[in-house]
């Protein structure tokens, strides 16, 4: 069937902010969807709040808004742009969800706009639990017993009858949200009422668990005239009981017969006939250990993470397919883009193995509850491929950034046997590596099968790794290594790092032994079809002792390293920046290659690039890619902290970084060097010094007297960073960091609680342009990611403005920045100090692009390539500011993440952000709200609490007092109310955390509480009552906010009356003249 | 280490397993990632060396329910890494213990992707498998290989039948059947009369049925002659169903003509367009020829065809109830959609019987 012809005008519906559970595969879905329609014709409007994305590209879609994800606001782009169709199932769920708000509200009727791909019935019979079981049971595919619940007391009737353990699972969320499994009443009745709270149409899926049982994913895809096929299929390590996002994954699946493979495989296919799904769908299923028997799990009807997963596992590009199903055409009819020659109705076959390792948070969170269940905690991922298990595992392991090259991880070498067994039994983030140090103490595989369930083959394959891990160990030294042991190692993926640990010598020598032995890696290509077809995807993973596929083209080549997996402090927004690199370069007539392990985005979409690389971001997996390529240059200062950590070793390979001079790179990192630049420059900036250990610490801080902020150097997002107010804060602060071996020293600096000001500039050298100044709502203290950030300034004096455009050209001058460099400075008691350069790009330059219509990335670029700044055609200095303000709030995945504080610091937090976009600024800040789902309160939806810290207690009261008047009911904790009714706010007291507990839960759950405002006292002490206040209204819903700051730019909206449907939708095109 | 050389002289490193005997034979490669088990015991690689493309192989060892027939027919067994510790409820040996078994060469460690690469670019190779260093006359012995008489290996020998519940008996001509063809059609209701490969016509049509079904089987079809020739009286008497061999030995019959392709078609994952449905279908394949859509017989039309290459994958009689398809609806192992055609097939049978026609054509 041919495209609709219908079709000329498309509305995309992004997913909007990064979150725990909807990361930057929607980026990657998105883009891919944009560029298929504009391929066909179509015109494109897009809106996605998210500003750090590549498809909210003027150049990715015709219409661009950053609007909030809202129906009220999405009817408002509807009205204005008049579009014929809605494309919706490439936007996660949160473009799902509003798909069905739109058709429920008759909006879509209302404007004659049609759904593409998948129908709104099918959607609905998928999504909604029991409409989807009964459906299952009529094609007599298998659920598990399970019962739909609406309150709390019926889960617990449904346990008493069929038996704890229980799922539960709340309808219509995103990554499991909510969900968790039961083993007794107690905990049933928490989750269940938790459950509920998160679930859009408060409703649990209660089922019996099947914890233990194998996990095996199918990733469907279906056109409009009922071909199906199966892209991709794929096996949990972790078995029935942990979210898929948390789980080790293996492509294709490993232990699975072929009569249990084809079972599932038809099942699914069913399935999705039977929904009449139209584009990708995945279906998940707990399959018996022994026997036939199964169940299916989930189903999810449109594009998801395992389909980005699947789609770089395969070479099969799931999202592309989707939108070409979505306008018209079959599978028969659309070309697999890989080979060239055959069609998108092919399965793919793969010849190697492919693991997905998760990305969690809890380097930064160390006081979180690093249990893994039914609730995702991942913010990212990464993926790896090897021509057998043990090398993707090893690869995997170096890709996570975690300090870590093979499966040893020293705390867990310390434990005793006991605590190592006792540990076998916790499913949490660092279970794979305690079967390992189980394993390497001759634990049986059948007894930790016992304990885990993990699969008898998956054990073996740890195994292998720790039996070769062992054998090294046991050489006396790097002499006794032969060819054969050592290209063993290699096979298995085994880093030189960790060989040369084992046996006692330096990496380097290693390298030099491999290459006298001749133990060289080779690149095997990924072409879809296990090498049936001639393939021309440029998509390559490292092996050993096989045949190398991969040859540099002969042209003049740079290799852009890429950021590695989305984690706090280094997101997708260094994606947007890698791939704008990549086209930038491209653009100038460079061969472009491209090193990265994130399946999620649009960088390792094996057409953005020349060349990819799928491998690890290490100095050895680089060079081995630097060798094959023999790039002019190196780009590192895209790919944020990962990239920027490789200069050195991309330096010392004898191949040139492209841009800023790794000299320079030192000066702005290395404090020392630091200090003595600004010194020599006249800039101010807090005092500091570097230490090492906790007594040196401590002894700065009082020489620089209280507070001081503390932070390890070479690090992003702030990892590690505290203020201390005191000598006990700063020994704990400095006992946390020293858990790993610190390489570089730790700063200690005075702390200023003055405001923040950040900029990007684009260096040539010698010219300088500032596209923008942006300003910070909250004080320093709270981390640059955290913080709101306003464009253009608001309350920053032109005398201020004037020195920021000076120090940051006398600063990237004396860096010799080319290329980007971005600037963070403090306003105290009018003086401006420096508090930090990064000369690299960073969190705000996709944001800026977007609003200043400034290529940024591409004018960094350039200058790298040593053009002149003058010459781009922006001019020098300060660019003039827009007339639109735009507001990028953060966006944070509290509920996801247990026992995490959730007031913020000089640590960031968040995971994602939202722009607001107004033509005031009290629009934008509105806006940004919408777009963080926090909804501008209204007296009749309930009052606001106050609990704020002795420090803060005198700017409450003219928030307490602004708000009263605005017909708020105001209550306040013990003391804060106290100080409330003695100033004439009249403040009802409720108790704290602590005092009574149940009250204030039963005070929450009523409803009447619609907001908390709640700044903390110092520390970060679990136990402490304003601790427990934000956690218990992170579970509760409610809107908490930590900051007397944001606080207060919340009052002004809630002061302009309106809601985000009442301010006019803005285009990108509507602010670039 | 052990070597396997190719006729070209090209060779590829490795590490014997299994029976550990030298072994000559053709070269295919196959890209199913599951069903290892079912490759091996499937008659239809007679005589060949098989290349698996999926690089993990042996991972749940071998069980007493996957046999598509009682013994190994290939010679040999290419795989990149052995596994030793299978996993898998049903597991009941290695792989490793029953190649051994079975007497047939396995060679592991291989770099099965460059073998693989080198077979689509230069064809189906004849090679040989030795321990150590290939010697001169290894080459030639590769260089000299040739086997005509695969299906007389591979056929049972002598008639035999499997009850069904149903009220239909199908003639099965067994040229090396796969199990999946019997429990296709035993699973249907058949009664299935099994015939060896060169029983006459007039025997099977004696011995009573209402349709006839050609099975798969190895090597070049025509090779068969006497088979031809029997089929040619089956097709004039009974509705016939034919199944990769069987599809091709039908062309034969009928005049048409089978030419050998470069690499066949050896895998779980190819499309097939059925011209009629206009639907697709992911289908398992197993072949080294194929029917020449050029020289197609009278009263033949293309009923489906592979959407990766354009070949002919299916083929009706218009002038009697016959049809016949080169891929396989039994699957086993590999993707079962396209097992409605054994009710197509019955449904064909049935009306033919209905009608009480003795003669087909």
């Amino acid at each position: 069937m041919p495209k609709k012809e219908s079709i000329k005008k498309v509305l995309v519906i992004g997913s909007g902010p990064i979150v725990i559970g909807q990361a930057a595969e929607f980026d990657y879905a998105g883009t891919q969807a944009c560029r298929v329609l504009k391929e066909e014709g179509v015109e494109v409007v897009l809106v996605n709040s998210n500003p750090a994305t590549i498809m909210t590209d003027t150049d990715i879609a015709d219409k661009v808004y950053l609007e909030p994800l809202t129906a009220a606001s999405l009817e408002k782009v509807i009205a204005r742009e008049r579009p014929d169709s809605l494309l919706a199932s490439l936007g996660g769920q949160t473009g799902l969800n509003l798909a069905m708000e739109l058709d429920e509200k008759g909006i879509l009727a209302k404007y004659g706009v049609e759904l593409l791909g998948t129908k709104i019935d099918s959607i609905r019979r998928a999504e909604d639990r029991e409409d989807f079981k009964n459906m299952m049971l009529s094609i007599g595919e298998p659920c598990i017993d399970s019962v739909i619940v609406h309150d709390v007391q019926s889960s617990v009737d449904f346990a008493n009858q069929y038996g704890y353990p229980v799922i539960v699972r709340p309808a219509y969320t995103l990554g499991g949200t909510g969900g968790g499994i039961a083993e007794n009443e107690k905990q049933l009745r928490e989750i269940c009422a938790d459950g509920l709270r998160s679930s859009r149409v408060h409703e649990n899926l209660i089922e019996r668990s099947v914890a233990g049982w194998k996990e095996i994913e199918y990733e469907v895809i279906r056109d409009g005239a009922g071909n199906c096929i199966t892209v991709c299929n794929m096996e949990n390590f972790d078995p029935v009981g942990v979210h898929t996002g948390d789980s080790i994954v293996v492509a294709p699946s490993q232990t699975l017969r072929d009569p249990e493979h084809q079972m599932l495989r038809s099942a699914s296919l069913n399935i999705i006939s039977a929904l009449g799904i139209e584009g990708g769908c995945n279906v998940q299923y707990a399959l018996s250990p022994d026997s036939m028997q199964y169940y299916v799990i989930e189903v999810n009807p449109r594009v998801s993470r395992s389909s980005a997963l699947a789609s770089k596992a395969t070479g099969y590009p799931i999202a592309k397919v989707t939108t070409r199903i979505a306008l018209g055409y079959t599978l028969d009819e659309i070309i697999n883009g890989v080979t060239g020659e055959t069609y998108a109705c092919a399965e793919p076959t793969l010849d190697y193995v492919v693991l997905k390792f998760p990305r969690w948070p809890f380097d930064k969170f160390v006081y979180a509850d690093k249990h893994i269940g039914t609730k995702m905690k991942a913010t990212g991922e990464i993926m790896s491929i090897g021509t057998n298990f043990e090398s993707a595992m090893l690869k995997a392991v170096r890709s996570l950034e975690m300090g870590m090259d093979s499966l040893v991880v020293p705390s867990l070498e310390a434990l005793d046997d006991a605590e190592i067994e006792r540990r076998l039994h916790e499913i949490n983030t660092e279970r794979s590596f305690v079967v390992a140090e189980a394993l390497r103490r001759g634990v049986s595989m059948e007894h930790i099968h016992d304990i885990t369930k993990i699969d008898i083959w998956f054990l073996k394959k740890v195994q292998n790794i720790v039996r070769m891990e062992q054998a090294i160990r046991a050489l006396s030294g790097r002499e006794e290594l032969t060819h054969d042991l050592l290209l063993a190692a290699k096979k298995m993926g085994m880093a030189d790092k960790a060989i040369a640990r084992f046996t006692g010598c330096a990496e380097e020598d290693i390298r030099a032994l491999r290459k006298e032995m001749n133990v060289l890696p080779a690149f095997r290509m990924v072409d879809t079809c296990g090498g049936e077809f001639e393939a021309i995807s440029p998509y390559f993973y490292s092996a050993y002792g096989v045949a190398s596929e991969a040859k540099n083209s002969g042209r003049k080549t740079v290799v852009v390293l890429g950021s590695g997996p989305i984690r706090i402090g280094q997101g997708i927004e260094f994606d947007y920046c890698s791939v704008h690199c990549v086209w930038a370069l491209k653009r100038a007539g460079f061969d472009t290659v491209i090193i990265n392990n994130n399946p999620e985005t649009v960088s390792t979409d094996f057409d953005t690039s020349d060349r990819l690389y799928f491998e690890p971001l290490t100095p050895e997996d680089v060079w081995n890619v630097l060798e094959i390529e023999q790039p002019v240059g190196v780009v590192c200062q895209f790919g944020g902290q990962t990239a920027i950590k490789l200069a050195k070793a991309v330096r010392q390979a004898g191949y040139s970084i492209l841009g800023t001079d790794l000299y320079d790179i030192d000066a702005a990192e290395d404090r020392e060097l630091f200090n003595e630049l600004l010194t020599k420059l006249g800039i101010p900036q807090p005092k500091g010094t570097t230490v090492f250990t906790a007594d040196e610490a401590a002894k700065a801080a009082a020489e620089l007297g209280y507070p001081v902020l503390v932070r390890p150097s070479y690090v992003l997002g702030g990892q590690g960073m505290e203020i201390a107010y005191d000598e006990k804060h700063i020994r704990e602060y400095m006992s946390i960091i020293n858990m790993n071996v610190q390489e570089h020293p730790i700063l200690v600096d005075k702390y200023l609680l003055g405001r923040e000001i950040e900029v990007d500039a684009i260096c040539d050298g010698q010219d300088v342009l500032i596209p923008g100044i942006m300003e910070h709502v909250e004080r320093a203290g709270i981390h640059s990611g955290d913080s709101i950030s306003v464009y253009p300034p608001q309350h920053l004096a032109p005398r201020i403005q004037r020195m920021v455009t000076d120090y940051t050209i006398n600063i990237a001058r004396s860096l010799h920045v080319h290329g980007l460099v971005n600037i963070q400075f403090i306003e105290y008691a009018g003086d401006l100090y420096i508090i930090e350069v990064n000369p690299r790009s960073s969190r705000t330059v996709p944001y800026i692009s977007k609003v200043t219509g400034i290529p940024i990335v591409e004018l960094g670029v350039r200058a790298s390539l040593g053009e002149k700044v003058p010459a781009m055609g922006f001019g020098t200095g300060l660019y003039p500011p827009a007339p639109t303000v735009a507001v990028k709030m953060p966006v944070f995945s509290f509920e996801k993440l247990p026992e995490v504080e959730v007031s913020l610091g000089p640590e960031m937090k968040s995971t994602g952000e939202a722009l607001g976009l107004g033509e005031t600024a009290e629009e934008a800040y509105l806006k940004g709200f919408a777009s963080t789902k926090m909804a501008i309160p209204h007296p009749e939806e309930g009052g606001v609490l106050f609990s704020i810290a002795d420090h803060d207690k005198r700017e409450a009261l003219e928030l307490a007092e602004t708000f009263a008047a605005l017909g708020f009911e105001i209550y306040a904790t013990t003391g804060t109310a106290h100080m409330l009714n003695h100033n004439y706010v009249g403040a009802q007291s409720v108790p704290r955390p602590g005092e009574d507990t149940d009250a204030l839960a039963r005070l929450f759950d009523s409803g009447k509480i619609r907001l908390i405002i709640t700044t903390p006292t110092h520390g970060r002490d679990p136990q402490r009552a304003g601790f427990r206040l934000r956690r218990m209204a992170v579970e509760y819903g409610i809107a908490c906010i930590t900051s007397i700051d944001t606080a207060k730019l919340l009052m002004k909206c809630v002061k302009l009356g309106k809601q985000e449907a009442d301010v006019l939708p803005l285009g990108l095109h509507d602010l670039i003249l | 280490m052990a070597t396997l050389i190719l006729e070209d002289g090209s060779r590829y490193e490795g590490t014997l397993f299994g029976h550990k005997a030298p072994v000559t034979g053709e070269v295919v490669f196959t890209t199913g990632m599951t069903g290892y088990q079912e490759t091996l015991t499937d008659p239809s690689y007679c005589g060949q060396i098989v290349c698996m493309t999926y690089p993990l192989i042996g991972n749940v060892g071998i069980n007493d329910l996957d046999n598509e027939s009682a013994r190994v027919r290939m010679r040999g067994f290419i795989v990149s890494e052995l596994c030793d510790v299978p996993s898998n409820w049903q597991t009941r040996k290695t792989l490793d213990q029953y190649l051994d078994e079975q007497g047939v060469t396995g060679l592991c460690g291989v770099d099965t992707r460059a073998l693989t690469k080198h077979v689509r670019v230069f064809g189906t190779l004849r090679g040989r498998i030795v321990e150590g260093e290939p010697t001169p006359e290894d080459l030639a012995l590769a260089r000299r290989f040739e086997m005509h008489d695969q299906v007389k290996q591979c056929t049972c020998e002598a008639p035999y039948e499997v009850k069904g519940d149903g009220e239909l008996t199908i003639a099965v001509m067994d040229f090396g059947l796969k199990q999946g063809i019997l429990r296709s059609l035993n699973r249907r209701g058949c009664t299935l009369r099994v015939y060896p490969a060169d029983t006459p016509a007039k025997a099977v049509l004696d011995g009573g049925c209402d349709g006839v079904m050609l099975t798969n089987g190895p090597g070049d079809p025509q090779d068969n002659p006497q088979a031809i020739a029997a089929i040619r009286e089956l097709m004039d008497a009974k509705p016939v169903f034919g199944i990769c061999l069987g599809h091709q030995l039908m062309a034969l019959a009928m005049g048409g003509r089978t030419v050998k392709m470069k690499y066949g078609h050896h895998g779980a994952n190819h499309p097939v367009k059925d011209l009629a449905r206009g639907t697709c279908a992911v289908t398992p394949q197993n072949h080294n020829y194929m029917v020449d859509p050029e020289h197609l017989p009278a009263g033949a039309v293309v009923s489906h065809v592979n959407w990766n290459d354009q070949t002919v994958e299916g083929v009706r009689y218009t002038d009697r109830n016959a049809f016949s398809v080169q891929f396989h609806p039994e699957a086993c192992g590999g993707p079962r959609e396209t097992s409605y055609l054994f009710d197509d097939f019955l449904n064909m049978v049935r009306a033919a019987k209905q009608t009480g026609g003795e003669r087909n054509a």
